[in-house]
């Protein structure tokens, strides 16, 4: 008897192995040689179905389809785990003769290093990290302006006065948007503050809910997010709040309560990298070295791009306009003096700007911001 | 405030249910691990069934449905071929979490329609409390009057009594001619049925969207919600308010400012479980009579 119980838990356990062996084999993972062709992976944080971050970056990789035609062969492997779990799907699509390699979340930076230093004659490019080889190039979008603008609208549609922020991690890329959603929301309402929740994690559907549905509890009425999921304006909708997409454009989850959106628009900087690459001028750029992404592009090299105005009157979206307009051409300085911290503390005075690094260094609230950042 | 204790309470009904099913399948002498596998389930089918449907109600009944025959697998391996249940309900977890990610794969980032809120008239009148317990969808109702006739079936019908008898002595329960293995087949199918439907309200009310693995760990605090409640009904409901509770309060800490990490307020409803489990475990050595005494042991028909 004790045989055949063994027995029955090797099999259940062999299946189970096997349905997860099978289940983590990268997709159109075949092998086609060709001098024409360029093999290009993509490493993927969830699958495109999030509607947030990762189907931002599938659309980019649908441009440099359509671009490229049959010059390239694109593998993409979805639902991968940032921590070791990276490392072996990284090494994976090198092992597979790709020739350059984006992987698309912050956690893939040292797996993606550790990679690059084993494939030397592969080129790969991490999204949003700051770690970089001879090989490894990195870049990133200036998510915090289109936050900017978002405050501009929030501070003028508010009735409560009260903002419901939701953050992933306390990273300084989110500190930053935050920041800058303050310094938006301040020009045009001194009244106005921030709470922030911090969801501690990137996708979790049911907790960003949650999180947005005590925001709403709470009183707020315009809703932010820096997680990847619809779920908050969901939750906005049915609860008659207001709030702003992010990566996407997720209006159809909230027809009645998107105001805009911040569209991370990757595609171009995709198609860039891997036309140098085919013309053998692919570089890991030439920014200066303490600022993360050797290409940072934001709103006005279109890597960031704002979907229409919607449900706001016509004042407020003329003045989201005017705001967009102004980070644009560069008349708005989002970080210019005189900055405070909401404790009160001098960050810089007045006729100063806040350069890049500066930015990445800030685990700090400005004014406008209920609350410590956690450490 | 009004809007604070309905997330609250809305947050507890998939444990709560989760917790009911577990509780009667315990009682029956069976240690189901698989909750977490088994909510997975019911509410992938149920957000399948709504998106096919189109009618929220199929949900319920689609959860319900499909939590009861994943824990038929269950039954099988430990009831029919009598293996060993912690390993089988882990397995099953296992299995469940990988076959919910297959089956989900085409339904994510698709939303269904959420169940429509029912007024009780009447009840629903009464200020502030009407609109925190009489104005809730049907599962929410189901949920709760699924507490007290769990209480009463067990205390005072006699197949409460005889399902009892089986979880405590199965020996004694066979001897005198109780179908023991019939009864725990029942009382697992139950189970799973629970499961099923904690999971589907999760899509179906909470957040209605499929993602992978959305239970994110409720069905494991269901399991230890039940030992936590020591088998009695009553507790259950009540300790599934606390763990919902704590589960929103550290939201609410957070947006008014309170000064406690988040990491902290995050892994509250874990360390709360783990201290429930520990000060049970002490408990249940000085000797505590509501523990069913044959639990996770497998029943030989012909010793």
């Amino acid at each position: 008897m004790a045989n055949k119980k063994s027995l029955i838990i090797i099999i259940v356990l062999f299946l189970v192995a096997a349905i997860f062996f099978i289940m983590s084999q990268p997709k159109d993972g075949k092998k086609i040689a060709s001098d024409e062709t360029t093999k290009v992976g993509f490493v993927y944080l969830t699958t495109p179905g999030d509607h947030g971050w990762t189907y931002a970056h599938d659309l980019g990789k649908q441009m440099v389809e359509k671009h490229f035609g049959d010059k390239v062969k694109v593998s993409i492997v979805e639902n991968v785990a940032e921590g070791p779990d990276a490392t072996r799907v990284i090494r994976e699509l090198a092992v597979q003769g790709n020739d350059i390699i984006f992987t698309t979340s912050f956690g893939y930076m040292d797996p993606t290093l550790k990679v690059a230093n084993e494939f030397p004659d592969i080129k790969f490019e991490h999204m949003t990290g700051y770690k970089r080889t001879k090989n490894l190039a990195t870049g990133n979008i200036r998510f915090y302006e289109g936050r900017y603008v978002q405050g501009v609208v929030a501070g003028m549609m508010t009735k409560s006065n009260k903002i419901g922020y939701i953050g992933a991690y306390p990273i300084s890329e989110v500190i930053m948007g935050i920041n800058a959603f303050a310094q938006g929301l301040r020009s045009v309402n001194s009244d106005a503050k921030i709470s922030v929740i911090w969801a501690n994690t990137w996708y979790d559907p049911v907790k960003e809910a949650d999180a947005a549905k005590v925001h709403i509890a709470e009183g707020a009425d315009i809703l932010a997010q820096h997680t990847d999921s619809p779920a908050m304006l969901q939750i906005a909708e049915k609860n008659g709040a207001l709030g702003f997409g992010q990566s996407t454009d997720m209006e159809a989850f909230a027809q009645n309560a998107q105001l805009f959106a911040s569209i991370n628009n990757w595609g171009p900087y995709y198609i860039k990298k891997i036309e140098q690459l085919r013309n053998g001028t692919w570089n890991t750029g030439d920014g200066p070295d303490h600022w993360p992404g050797n290409t940072w592009g934001g709103l006005s090299t279109n890597m960031l791009v704002l979907s229409e105005f919607k449900n706001m009157p016509d004042d407020v979206a003329n003045k989201a306009s005017e705001a967009l307009e102004g980070v644009k051409n560069g008349s708005i300085k989002i970080f210019a003096g005189p900055l405070k911290k909401n404790t009160g503390e001098e960050v810089i005075p007045s006729g100063k700007e806040l350069d890049d690094g500066a930015l990445w260094g800030m685990n700090y609230y400005l004014e406008g911001v209920i609350g410590n950042v956690p450490n | 405030m009004e809007n604070l204790l309905i997330t609250i309470l809305l947050t507890s009904i998939p444990i709560l249910l989760a917790g009911t099913g577990e509780l009667i399948s315990e009682k029956s002498g069976i240690l189901n691990l698989g909750v977490e596998g088994m909510m997975l389930t019911g509410a992938v089918s149920a957000l399948g069934s709504v998106l096919i449907l189109g009618n929220p109600y199929a949900g319920i009944f689609f959860g319900a449905l499909a939590g009861i025959l994943i824990s038929f697998i269950f039954s099988f391996f430990t009831i029919s071929l009598m293996t060993n249940q912690v390993a089988t309900g882990l397995g099953l977890t296992i299995f469940a979490t990988g076959l919910t990610g297959l089956i989900g794969e085409p339904f994510v980032g698709k939303t269904i329609p959420s169940l429509p809120k029912i007024e009780i008239i009447f009840f629903s009148e009464i200020p502030f409390l009407g609109a925190i317990f009489f104005k809730q969808d049907i599962l929410f109702y189901i949920a709760i009057s699924m507490i007290v006739l769990v209480h009463f079936f067990l205390i005072k019908s006699r197949f409460g009594i005889v399902l009892r008898a089986v979880g405590d002595n199965h020996e004694s329960a066979h001897s005198i001619g109780y179908p023991v293995k019939k009864i725990r087949w029942i009382c697992t199918a139950f189970g799973g049925m629970c499961a099923g439907m904690g999971g589907a309200y999760i899509p179906l009310v909470l957040t209605p969207h499929w993602s992978e693995g959305m239970t994110a760990g409720k069905g494991w605090i269901a399991l230890a919600l039940v030992v936590f409640a020591s088998w009695l009904p009553f507790r259950l409901l009540l300790g599934a308010l606390i763990f919902g509770g704590i589960t929103i309060l550290q939201f609410v800490g957070q947006a008014r400012g309170w000064p406690f990490p988040s990491q902290f307020l995050n892994m509250l409803p874990y360390l709360v479980t783990i201290i429930a489990l520990s000060l049970i475990s002490i408990k249940t050595r000085a000797g505590n009579i509501y523990v069913p005494s044959c639990l996770g042991k497998s029943f030989f028909e012909n010793n």
